[in-house]
């Protein structure tokens, strides 16, 4: 399980890097984010939750079931707006109002 | 490597869930300097970064801290502080109350009234309560947070702190930082052991990795006097994702079943190594895998578990929508994790006093670095942190004077850092030192290819192979500092192993099942009623055997104890 930076997307802002947990992430010669530590992604999501542009997607390993599917967040207000890409490109996406308590 | 020397009233090592809360309260008084060293950002460091399910530690309606403690003491089959957890017990709800004021979301009904998830949980929205707690330390005028600084070891002379030694994990910086009173809120630590995916997702393990237990090496290497590290925590945890379990089990609510559909959880007693062990159990005897069941709930339930694991541990929610298969339709498959030293879930850590100083005179420690009080969880921490804080406060008026710089003992700290920034790469890589530690703990100091038994034998290898590597470990060389982080993570780890290696050897019983299962003694036994201490002396682990601090007795230092 890790993250995967689109160089295309990533405007160099550095606050995925700022905001790791274990510090994962750097920039590289261009100016773009890259994950240089692949295998010790926690997958708290907090990097994609910090990128303004969409350049960060999530995905699990092959080893604990991922078979190609990507999770990315926008944020709109209190929303949290998650997507899951499918590698057909099929899109689901599930809002969470942060205002709203955990029904469990 | 540039040096940083700073001097202030406190520093907090861990701006984590504790150590936040403990800037905020020493915020009251604005004119104590106090200052954060943090290895990542506050904003998302620590336990709290995905976020939190519900809040486990409160006081519901109709009941009283002292049944909290006698719950704790219950899961803990007695080997608990009791002072330790009334203290804490006694905060939870006004702890609660001050995060909600700070933003936090609680659910409540139409009375106005907190909503309870079973007897002592209630339900929040936690996944931003990290940054809300960062928010709050950042409008504290006497607060400055250093971020991305990774703290090492601690300046202490004759027993009494001075401050600590650090650096910064992305340039080549050196920070010597001198604290009349120093608060260790570093949290515990996981990847000791082989964890339940060590390939490409070796990370996704449920305690934060990036908590590598630095506070309680810290402690050791000064001769801090430890506690109840025998007592792993291992958790019951979904498979592969590793996500936690009790949003199903107490919020659908789902029973453990076994492959035959059988609810066996009643077998074995419902304690949380109980819980495990029967999952263990029912796993070697033939009967796995095991499961939450939920296969029946409504499209409606389902649908409010995608959102709250969202909330806490994406990866569940991701899983289910890869799979086209949500709880509704399947079980949900649950498997025991990697030991961890936990001392909010279980007791391990720095042997404190009620006012959470540790046996180092002005070193504090709070959350789950500090031993003796399990069950805090995110209140149990926060109470502690306010704790701390408040008996720091106290302190500083009695210990004034500015500690004396040691220019010698710095250069040292300085050197050894250059020396791994400068020696040349030996045949042993950070990546192998750390595959190699996780293996000797996984098999041979109990950890999941044992089913987590271990015996004398198999522990006096791991202490064996665990040295060798530590001798080796001082080759590792670093590129840059980012390399330098990660040989000091695994430093702190071999020296958390060797004493959780000590106190698995000292408990001649089983106390809890899984958590300490000790073959050679395979029975609870009334004689180890006791707490097992340690204390590193001269390079050795020393084992003391304390007597239980039961119902209406409080721990106090003295010199002797010191
Ligand atoms: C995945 C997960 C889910 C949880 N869910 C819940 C829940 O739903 N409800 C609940 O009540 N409890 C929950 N808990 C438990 C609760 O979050 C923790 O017990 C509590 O947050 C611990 O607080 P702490 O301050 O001790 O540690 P942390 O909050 O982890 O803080 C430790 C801090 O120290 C920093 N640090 C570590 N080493 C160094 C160093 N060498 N130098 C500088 N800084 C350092 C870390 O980066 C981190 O910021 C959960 C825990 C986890 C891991
Ligand atoms: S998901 Fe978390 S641990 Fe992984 S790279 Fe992003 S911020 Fe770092
Ligand atoms: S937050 Fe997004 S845009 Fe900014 S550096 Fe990271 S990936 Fe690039």
């Amino acid at each position: 399980m890790s993250i995967r930076i689109r160089p295309d997307k990533c405007v160099g802002c550095k606050r995925c890097i700022e905001a790791c947990p274990g510090n994962l992430i750097k920039l590289n010669e261009q100016g773009k984010a890259w994950i240089k530590h692949e295998k010790d992604c926690w997958g708290c999501t907090s990097c994609l939750k910090e990128c303004k542009v969409d350049a960060i997607a999530f995905f699990l390993g092959a080893d604990i079931g991922g078979r190609g599917s990507t999770l990315s967040v926008t944020q709109k207000g209190d929303r949290n707006i998650w997507k899951v890409e499918n590698p057909a490109g099929e899109i689901q996406t599930i809002e969470v109002n942060k205002k709203d308590a955990n029904k469990y | 490597m540039e040096t940083k020397k700073i001097h202030t009233d406190v520093l907090i090592i861990g701006g984590g869930t504790a150590g936040c809360y403990a800037a905020i309260t020493l915020g009251k008084e604005k004119d104590v300097k106090v200052l954060i060293a943090e290895k990542a950002n506050i904003k998302r460091s620590g336990c709290l970064a995905a976020g939190v399910n519900a809040i486990n530690a409160y006081i519901t309606e109709g009941r009283v801290p002292q049944d909290y403690v006698d719950y704790c003491k219950k899961d803990g089959a007695g080997i608990v502080r009791e002072d330790l957890l009334l203290s804490m017990s006694e905060r939870l709800n006004e702890v609660t109350e001050n995060m909600e004021k700070l933003g936090l979301v609680i659910l409540k009904d139409e009375n106005n009234k907190y909503v309870t998830r079973g007897n002592r949980n209630i339900k929040i929205n936690g996944e931003n309560i990290k940054p809300i707690l960062a928010d709050a330390v950042k409008k504290q005028e006497n607060v400055t947070v250093l971020n991305h600084v990774n703290i090492t070891d601690y300046i202490v002379e004759k027993n009494q702190i001075k401050g600590a030694y650090g650096f910064d994990v992305n340039e080549q910086v050196f920070y010597e930082i001198y604290a009349k009173a120093v608060l260790c809120s570093t949290g515990g630590a996981a990847g000791l052991y082989r964890p339940n995916n060590p390939g490409f997702s070796r990370h996704k393990m449920w305690y934060p990795p990036f908590n590598t237990g630095a506070g309680y090496a810290m402690g050791i290497l000064a001769g801090a006097e430890m506690t109840t590290f025998e007592m792993r925590f291992i958790a019951l945890r979904c498979k592969d994702t590793i996500a936690p379990t009790g949003t199903i089990a107490q919020g659908v609510p789902a029973k453990q079943l076994n492959a035959k559909g059988e609810v066996y959880e009643t077998k074995y007693g419902l304690t949380t190594s109980q819980r495990l062990y029967g999952t263990v159990t029912e796993n070697r005897e033939g009967r796995g895998p095991c499961y939450l069941g939920t296969k029946g709930i409504s499209s409606e339930q389902e649908k409010d578990l995608f959102k709250a694991y969202l909330n806490m541990a994406p990866s569940q929610t991701l899983k289910w929508l890869e799979a086209g298969q949500g709880p509704s339709q399947q079980n949900v498959e649950i498997e025991g994790t990697e030991p961890y030293i936990v001392g909010g879930h279980t007791a391990s850590g720095y042997w404190v006093d009620n006012n959470r100083e540790t046996t180092v005179h002005g070193l504090y420690a709070a959350g789950d670095v500090a031993g003796g009080c399990p069950q805090k969880y995110v209140t149990g921490a926060l109470a502690e942190g306010e704790i701390a804080a408040e008996a720091i406060l106290s302190y500083l008026q009695t210990h004034k004077e500015v500690p004396e710089e040691d220019a010698v003992k710095a250069k040292e700290k300085q050197q050894e850092y250059e020396t791994y920034l400068s020696q040349k790469q030996s045949l042993l890589t950070i990546e192998q030192a750390e595959e190699s530690m996780q293996k000797i703990m996984d098999e041979y100091a109990g950890g999941i290819s044992t089913d987590y038994q271990y015996n004398e034998s198999r522990l006096k290898l791991a202490d064996e192979k665990i040295c060798n590597l530590m001798e080796d470990c001082k080759k590792l060389s670093a590129e840059d500092m980012d390399d330098l982080l990660r040989i000091y993570e695994i430093r702190e780890r071999l020296v958390v192993c060797r004493v959780v290696i000590a106190h698995l050897l000292a408990r001649k019983e089983t106390r809890w099942h899984s958590f300490a299962e000790n073959m050679d003694y395979p029975d609870q036994s009334e004689e180890w009623l006791k707490y097992v201490n340690s204390r590193m002396e001269n390079g050795n682990i020393n084992i003391y055997l304390r007597e239980l601090v039961t119902g209406g007795m409080a721990y106090e230092h003295t010199d002797s104890t010191r």
